[in-house]
């Protein structure tokens, strides 16, 4: 073995991979609150039942859910610009990502939906509470309840997934890895602290979100 | 023979048995009575090697139960169990269900199986619901299916563990019939149970539970009737 | 278009050279995929039986593949084997770190199915003289496997996605031959809607397969 490591470069540029992590956090967590609001969105139209909105609904989940996420990405990336409209590799990524996961939240939310028995919502009912009081006290608590767990998941997801913008060329923490790696050819440090940076980040999502949930769910 | 000589067990700092002494014989039938916690379930998966003991002996027909050399695969064909929950196959029709361990433990041919399996079902009852899943019976009928199951290694011994509890009341009755038949038969009993009725009108002994001790032990005449320890008065007060 | 006088348009040809792409990207899935769930299996039983002991080393170990992205892990340890003194092929280089991939998430999947099976039916399994090695494969493997079956058709369908990214090692398969072609081409929107028509056509009948398959399970 007559590799010799060299750390310095990387610990240089730690302040610029740390730096890089929190945009890698940004751009996930954006990508996350879109989301969340168009998965949910798109439950309620897939449950709606009304044929003329439902196919688009259920085109969108299925293609998130049935292609590569990089595949989807390139899509946004040089599939619009076939059509001319070029977006910024920012914009590229949070598309992509947003994309995807309002398709498997989307089914998410619908499993939570489903989870709650609709005699639920008749005993509400029948202690005189109006329709959006059922909604926001008695269903939504047991369907945040259902989801919580896959929601932290598609959250870590999202941060994985965001590593594919190094791809379409936008500098999050993958990106500039790979900028940094190439620029001092100490591809396996770089990379590796990258990895430990994303295993930190992950780590933080999950602890986070269990501290969360002792709070949210006392019953 | 299972000879029960004070066997002590805990889980953790939990004492569960604390000096257990009893003696089946052959052709007996002993009720076990006692309050919730109180070891009885242990008790019984420490005659089949299903837990560990920490000290004392358990002898089945001259076998130490928890000796090292002793193979506890041929142990416990000779002595049937039957659960609080059914515990049946859920992947398994009731035949598979019974057939499935006399093939692969008693290496008996596919046909011979089905054979003892459906005799076993017919026995218990149950021999117009051969091909029917389990998920669609009574838990009665997956009660006396886990006898039959167990009845098909051709046990000389059976433990039953509260097989009435989680059984809603109108059920009770069918799987309380079976075991009468069983003990009718002569078949050699263990059996955990809240029925008092049953335990005074089926058993030949019956033994009472306390705090990991077997407190009373004697007829039904004696224990159920006239219980000398205020433990056991108190019991069959409460569950009376 | 005057860019069809610079570029050649989309022939015929193509079509094979995708084809042939296409039959990269089934092998090494299937490869990793059957590898994986073997090595995933025992994992899962390990840590099922090894229990916290389990799951402060393997348990550990195996968490790593699934809180770093898998790209990460490619350039990882595409670049790891040439510092120890090998050279690998980026085919070699992806194969193997799919499959340790696979394996972390089929043991978690696996765990489950093993944990989803009563301890009082294991119980009554060795009640009737059933070996462990009997309990295991009579009783726990088909249960646990009907419990699982579907988290482990959405792992496998992941890793058929996932082996798009053993492309940034160069190795062409087929999301990486679209992008070849969609440079000569200038063609993108054609290429990857047939690209993902591929996918498609591939998982989405495996998903609805095992999601009819998971309520017809549901032991009647
Ligand atoms: N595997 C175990 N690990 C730790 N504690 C256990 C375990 N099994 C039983 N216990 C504890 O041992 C005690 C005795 O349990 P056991 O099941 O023998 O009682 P029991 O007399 O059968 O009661 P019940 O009428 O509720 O079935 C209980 O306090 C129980 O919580
Ligand atoms: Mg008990």
């Amino acid at each position: 073995m007559d590799y010799t490591f060299h750390w310095r470069p990387v610990f240089r540029k730690l302040p610029d991979l740390l730096q890089a992590g929190l945009v890698t956090m940004e751009v996930a967590i954006l990508a996350m609150l879109a989301g969340v609001v168009l998965g949910l969105i798109l439950a309620l139209v897939r449950m709606s039942g009304m044929r003329s909105i439902t196919w688009f609904a259920v085109g969108w989940i299925e293609l998130a859910r049935n292609t590569p996420a990089l595949l989807q990405l390139f899509f946004f990336g040089f599939g619009l610009g076939a059509f001319g409209i070029h977006l910024s590799p920012f914009l590229i990524v949070l598309c992509g990502l947003s994309f995807n996961n309002a398709g498997y939240l989307a089914e998410t939310f619908r499993g939570g939906f489903n989870a709650v028995p609709p005699t639920q919502v008749k005993a509400a009912r029948s202690l005189g509470m109006t329709a959006t009081q059922t909604y926001l006290r008695i269903i939504i608590p047991q369907v945040l309840r259902v989801v919580y767990h896959p929601m932290t998941n598609q959250m870590v997801w999202s941060v994985l997934m965001s590593s594919l913008a190094m791809l379409v060329g936008y500098r999050e923490l993958a990106g500039e890895t790979q900028f940094l790696a190439s620029k001092t050819y100490r591809i396996f440090e770089f990379f590796l602290a990258t990895a430990i940076i994303y295993y930190v980040i992950v780590k933080l999502i999950i602890g986070g979100s269990r501290l969360l949930s002792w709070r949210l769910f006392r019953y | 023979m299972i000879e029960i000589k004070a066997v002590k067990k805990s889980f953790g700092d939990l004492k569960v048995l604390n000096g257990i002494d009893l003696t089946v014989d052959k052709g007996e039938v002993i009720s076990v009575i006692g309050a919730s916690g109180s070891g009885k379930s242990t008790m019984l998966y420490c005659i089949n090697a299903l837990e560990p003991i920490d000290s004392g002996q358990i002898v089945v027909d001259g076998v130490d139960v928890h000796n090292k050399s002793t193979d506890v695969n041929k142990l416990r064909r000779n002595i049937g169990m039957v659960f609080q929950q059914w515990n049946s196959f859920p992947h398994l029709t009731t035949l598979e269900n019974v057939a499935l361990s006399p093939r692969i433990v008693l290496g008996k041919s596919r046909a011979e199986a089905r054979e003892i399996a459906r005799s076993q079902l017919e026995h218990v009852g149950l021999g117009d619901k051969l091909d029917v899943y389990p998920s669609r019976m009574s838990g009665g009928q997956q009660q006396r299916l886990a006898i039959a199951r167990a009845l098909a290694m051709e046990p000389n011994y059976m433990l039953f563990d509260e097989v009435t509890s989680a059984l809603d009341p109108e059920l009770v009755g069918e799987v309380l019939d079976t075991l009468r038949l069983l003990s009718d038969e002569g078949m050699t009993m263990l059996v955990v149970t809240h029925e008092i009725g049953f335990a005074r009108d089926v058993s030949d002994r019956v033994a009472f539970f306390h705090e990991g001790i077997i407190e009373e032990l004697g007829p039904p005449a004696q224990v159920i009737e006239h219980p000398q320890s205020v433990h056991t008065q108190k019991f069959l007060a409460n569950v009376r | 278009m005057d860019a069809a006088s610079v570029f050649t348009g989309f022939q015929f040809s193509d079509l094979r050279f995708l084809a042939d792409a296409a039959g990269r990207t089934l092998l090494i899935s299937v490869l990793a995929i059957s590898i994986g769930t073997m090595l995933g299996c025992v994992f899962g039983w390990m840590l099922s039986v090894a229990r916290i002991a389990g799951d402060a080393t393997l348990g550990l170990l195996l968490d790593v593949f699934r809180s770093v992205p898998l790209i990460i892990q490619l350039i990882l340890f595409y670049n790891f084997f040439p510092i120890i003194g090998f050279n690998v092929s980026p085919f070699t280089a992806g194969t193997i770190v799919l499959v340790f991939y696979t394996s972390a998430l089929v043991a978690a999947v696996a765990r489950g199915g093993i944990d989803a099976v009563p301890l009082n039916t294991r119980r009554a399994a060795r009640s009737l003289g059933m070996t462990y090695w009997q309990d295991l494969r009579y009783i726990v493997w088909p249960i646990g496997l009907r419990a699982v079956l579907p988290s482990w058709a959405g792992v496998a369908l992941g890793v058929l996605k996932d082996s798009a990214l053993v492309s940034v090692l160069g190795y062409v398969e087929l999301l990486r031959a679209s992008q070849i072609l969609i440079t000569r081409t200038q063609e993108p929107f054609l290429i990857l809607a047939v690209v993902g028509a591929f996918y498609f056509a591939l998982s989405f009948p495996i998903s609805r397969i095992t999601a009819r398959l998971e309520r017809r399970w549901q032991y009647d």
